[in-house]
């Protein structure tokens, strides 16, 4: 925030009067405020460099820098005005949300997910390090585990001391580094500190055991690996990656292993379809994941009958928040009535009570045998077992979470209604009933009805409504992917991080389907509100 | 403008206040002004009290009352369940009725001493995150909105156009890139990488201008003679901004910050992917897992946590019901 020098200001002729004290507090704050807040940008950016530069992240690195830049340039000097204003609240929105949707985007065109989350070229090196096998005159190295991020996952560097003459290494799975032994604290013969690097205690090595001891460092001879949890050992290997060819030789017996495609994967196999590795990588598949999704048929079959539900649900949820918020409008919204403000007061506690906590306690009224609905009722409904009862239940949960927004939103549209207007109606001999379908319906339908179509969007994509409350139960045996109560939004979402395995290009692909099909909806909602014209 | 925050009770009047266009928050809707919700209010002008009594009463005011206590009955029994279920000191599903049996305290007790299960700091989190998320939002919408209002620039209709555009569009719709994206974040900064708070909070940053719509309407309504008189005076735009336009339009600031507030609090998808920790769920994941884990059993814990978390909530929204009713009626819809 700066302040300047005012432009409009009107020439004046006679003598300058003398800058009020308010002007001179306000421009020393913003320029203290100016500076501090650049200085931070500036130091944040300053610190972070080193360490992109270290582990290589260019892309991250340029977005530090242009925000940087651009923090610079919109505050350090007196133009751009507007900009000063709007900046922040854009990085954000542009880091946040608009870059997340390119990504999502980028995503949806690649085999993304669990075993293919590195570069092909990463996962060669990575299988043949691995395949390293000890020799009886195989160096050893004194082992160290240390860490620039977490603890417990990583990513890991192991500090290495070879046994044989004490030099010191750093050795990473993208390789190994010579480095002096006097920027480390060298305890017998064990790296115990590091500047920058947090060093792991036996402990958490040991509880971190899967990851590290994955961890291969590639070498000349082969790769080292960890062999406990302070020793690490400089194996052999009999595998050879021939780049030309993209072919991997096992030297010992002339197999080769090509890569081989297997659903939306790529393995090493050999000729006789033996697979080297079960570690593939990530490739660009185009526009698969799109046609997976329109032309598997299992897949198909499941997608078509989500994208019905949702439409469904969302549909209902509006008809029945609605129907029942304006009957409720209608009926409590007249003046002879006395106590209007504690049936409001009242009516308007399910929307007060946060979401989940509804959809939660909800959740828990339709169990079969000691739910709160069965045993009010006397039924014996199997909510959460067979597919209509489950949408019945989410649907009869969302009403009671949605009408009072109708209510409200109808209530203040009703009194909003120019009451000369039933008069009239009144006068000229309509009814009761006509008077509401002929007058005030349609003239409520101008107000609310951008809200509804709100209120859908708002329920396409209520993820809450269906993780909370039927976790899209109820499955089919043998289809744990897509639920009954399934909307389009809960299956993305347990396809990436579901238990089945991540499979993140693929739930992207959908996750775009889903930005086409709100933006549809956007359109739609655009339209019904013609606001556009009004912006000024 | 302190008329605005001693409006009238009655829900209808704040609408008609209201001079924005269009709203804002999570999926919204946008309101142009129709020509009825400009018109006073004339419906509710009291009628000439004329006392009905016996069969005419019953057929033209007292089924109202019948329909409304029924639908208060609906609304309230879920709440009522909670409260019986959160006294009742077995604290399960076969115990609990709609009317409670038994009052004990033992399930609040539980909920903060039984170890692994840090409900204090679950809520401590949330309301954490909830405030900083809701400072941000409300003060970078503000600022925008500002530019919005007051200044002419290239591109600024096309900017409010996006704006509103974006707004349409849930962020948690990427949460599948945004979980990757701070994976890598977390390999270069820990502090902000998934299952930590502040990567957590940051995610929520990206709603920043989710208020923009809002408060520019408002913005627009205060008279621009005010800052141009300033100007005079030698203020500079910031000045105008902090000292003369903001303080002007507290109640749009106070309504745009509880929905952010109760936004964030209600957040459950990214909360979910990102805070897996014990010590660092949010109130929402928090309350899940307990349930999650035994729907029976842990139901009293369960309710008694819940109340100490929705009881301010409800609370906040009975006190600021007018401004809420006003807000919803502009187009916000809430999770």
């Amino acid at each position: 925030m700066v302040a300047t020098t005012t432009p409009t200001r009107p020439a004046s002729t006679g003598p300058e009067p003398a800058p009020t004290p308010v002007r001179r507090s306000g421009t020393t704050t913003a320029l203290i405020a100016k500076v501090i807040g650049l200085g931070l940008v500036l130091g944040l950016a300053i610190a972070i460099t080193p360490t992109l530069v270290g582990q290589g992240r260019w892309a991250f690195l340029a977005i530090v820098w242009v925000i940087a830049a651009l923090a610079l340039l919109t505050y350090a000097g007196k133009r751009a005005l507007p900009a000063k204003y709007i900046l922040p609240g854009t990085l954000l929105l542009a880091l946040f949300v608009i870059y997340p949707v390119a990504m999502t985007a980028k995503a949806s065109t690649t085999n993304f997910g669990d075993g293919t989350r590195q570069s092909q070229q990463e996962t060669v090196v990575q299988i043949i390090a691995s395949s390293v096998v000890q020799t009886p005159d195989a160096p050893r190295y004194t082992m160290t585990v240390a860490t620039e991020g977490s603890v417990t996952d990583g990513p890991f560097t192991l500090f290495l001391v070879s046994q044989a003459d004490q030099s010191v290494f750093k050795g990473t799975p993208e390789g190994l580094e010579t480095i002096s032994p006097r920027d480390v604290t060298l305890t017998n013969n064990a790296v115990t500190a590091a500047p920058g690097y947090t060093i792991l205690t036996p402990q958490q090595v040991n509880a971190a055991n899967a990851k590290i001891n994955d961890i291969a460092v590639p070498t000349e001879r082969g790769a080292i690996r960890p062999l406990g949890i302070r020793q690490a050992f400089e194996g052999t290997t009999t595998l050879k990656y021939d780049e030309a060819t993209d072919t991997i030789t096992d030297t010992q017996n002339g197999t080769e292993y090509k890569p081989v495609k297997s659903g939306d994967r790529e393995y090493y196999t050999s000729a006789d379809g033996k697979r080297l590795s079960d570690q593939s990588w990530l490739a660009n598949v185009g526009f698969d994941n799109f046609q997976r999704a329109l032309t598997d048929s299992t897949i198909r079959q499941d997608f078509i009958k989500i994208f019905i539900w949702t439409v469904v649900f969302a549909t209902m949820s509006v008809a029945t928040t609605f129907l029942l918020g304006l009957g409720l409008a209608s009926t409590l919204n007249d003046p002879r009535m006395k106590g209007q403000r504690l049936y409001r007061s009242l009516l308007l506690l399910p929307y007060a009570v946060p979401g989940f906590i509804s959809l939660l306690v909800w959740s828990g009224f339709f169990n079969k045998d000691f739910g709160l609905i069965n045993s009010l009722t006397g039924l014996d409904i199997g909510w959460f077992t067979s597919t209509f009862w489950a949408r019945t239940a989410v649907v009869l949960t969302n009403l009671w979470m949605g009408f009072p927004y109708m209510f409200i939103v109808c209530t203040g549209a009703l009194q909003a209604i120019p009451s000369d207007l039933k008069e009239a109606a009144a006068i000229d001999g309509a009814s009761g009933f006509t008077q509401f379908r002929k007058i005030t319906f349609p003239l409520l339908l101008v107000t609310v009805a951008p809200l509804l179509v709100a209120t859908f969007a708002f329920n396409f994509n209520n993820y809450n409504a269906i993780a909370l409350l039927t976790e899209g139960a109820p499955f089919a045996p043998d289809n744990p992917a897509a639920g009954g109560t399934d909307i389009l939004i809960s299956y993305t979402m347990r396809l990436a991080f579901g238990a089945g395995g991540a499979q993140l290009g693929f739930a992207s692909a959908i996750s775009v389907l889903l930005f086409v099909l709100t933006g549809v909806i956007a359109a739609i909602q655009f339209r019904a509100t013609r606001a556009l014209e009004d912006v000024n | 403008m302190t008329e605005k925050i001693q409006g009238p009770q009655d829900p209808a009047v704040l609408p008609t206040q209201n001079p924005t266009g269009a709203s804002a928050q999570g999926a919204t809707g946008l309101v142009t002004q129709s020509p009825i919700s400009r018109a006073a209010r004339p419906s509710t002008e009291p009628i000439p009290e004329v006392r009905l009594k016996g069969a005419r009463w019953w057929r033209e005011v007292g089924w109202r009352h019948v329909i409304g206590v029924i639908a208060v009955l609906f609304a309230v029994f879920p709440v009522v369940y909670i409260i019986s279920a959160a006294f009742n000191p077995l604290g399960t599903v076969v115990a609990t009725g709609l009317i409670p049996t038994a009052f004990s305290l033992e399930n609040f007790d539980k909920l903060f001493t039984t170890p692994g299960r840090p409900y204090g700091r679950w809520l401590g989190n949330t309301l954490l995150v909830a405030f900083v998320v809701t400072f941000v939002q409300v003060l970078c919408s503000a600022l925008a909105a500002y530019a919005f209002s007051r200044f002419r620039f290239k591109g600024r209709r096309g900017g409010l156009l996006t704006l509103l555009l974006i707004q349409m569009f849930p962020q948690f719709l990427a949460a599948i890139a945004i979980f990757s994206m701070f994976t890598t974040i977390g390999e270069v900064v820990s502090r902000l990488g998934l299952n930590t708070l502040a990567g957590y909070g940051l995610v929520l940053f990206g709603g920043a201008l989710g208020q923009v719509w809002l408060i520019k309407g408002f913005f627009d309504s205060v008279p621009k003679d005010l800052d141009e008189a300033a100007v005079m005076d030698g203020a500079g735009h910031a000045t105008v901004f902090f000292r003369i336009i903001l303080p002007l339009v507290r109640p749009i600031i106070a309504v745009t910050g509880l929905l952010a507030f109760v936004s964030a609090f209600n957040e459950f998808l990214l909360a979910s992917i990102f805070l897996r920790g014990e010590n660092v769920k949010t109130v929402a994941v928090g309350l899940y897992g307990l349930i999650d884990q035994d729907r029976s059993n842990n139901l009293g814990v369960f309710a008694a946590g819940a109340i100490i978390t929705a009881l301010p909530v409800v609370i906040l929204f009975q006190y600021l019901q007018r401004f809420i009713v006003g807000g919803i009626t502009a187009g916000a819809v809430k999770g």
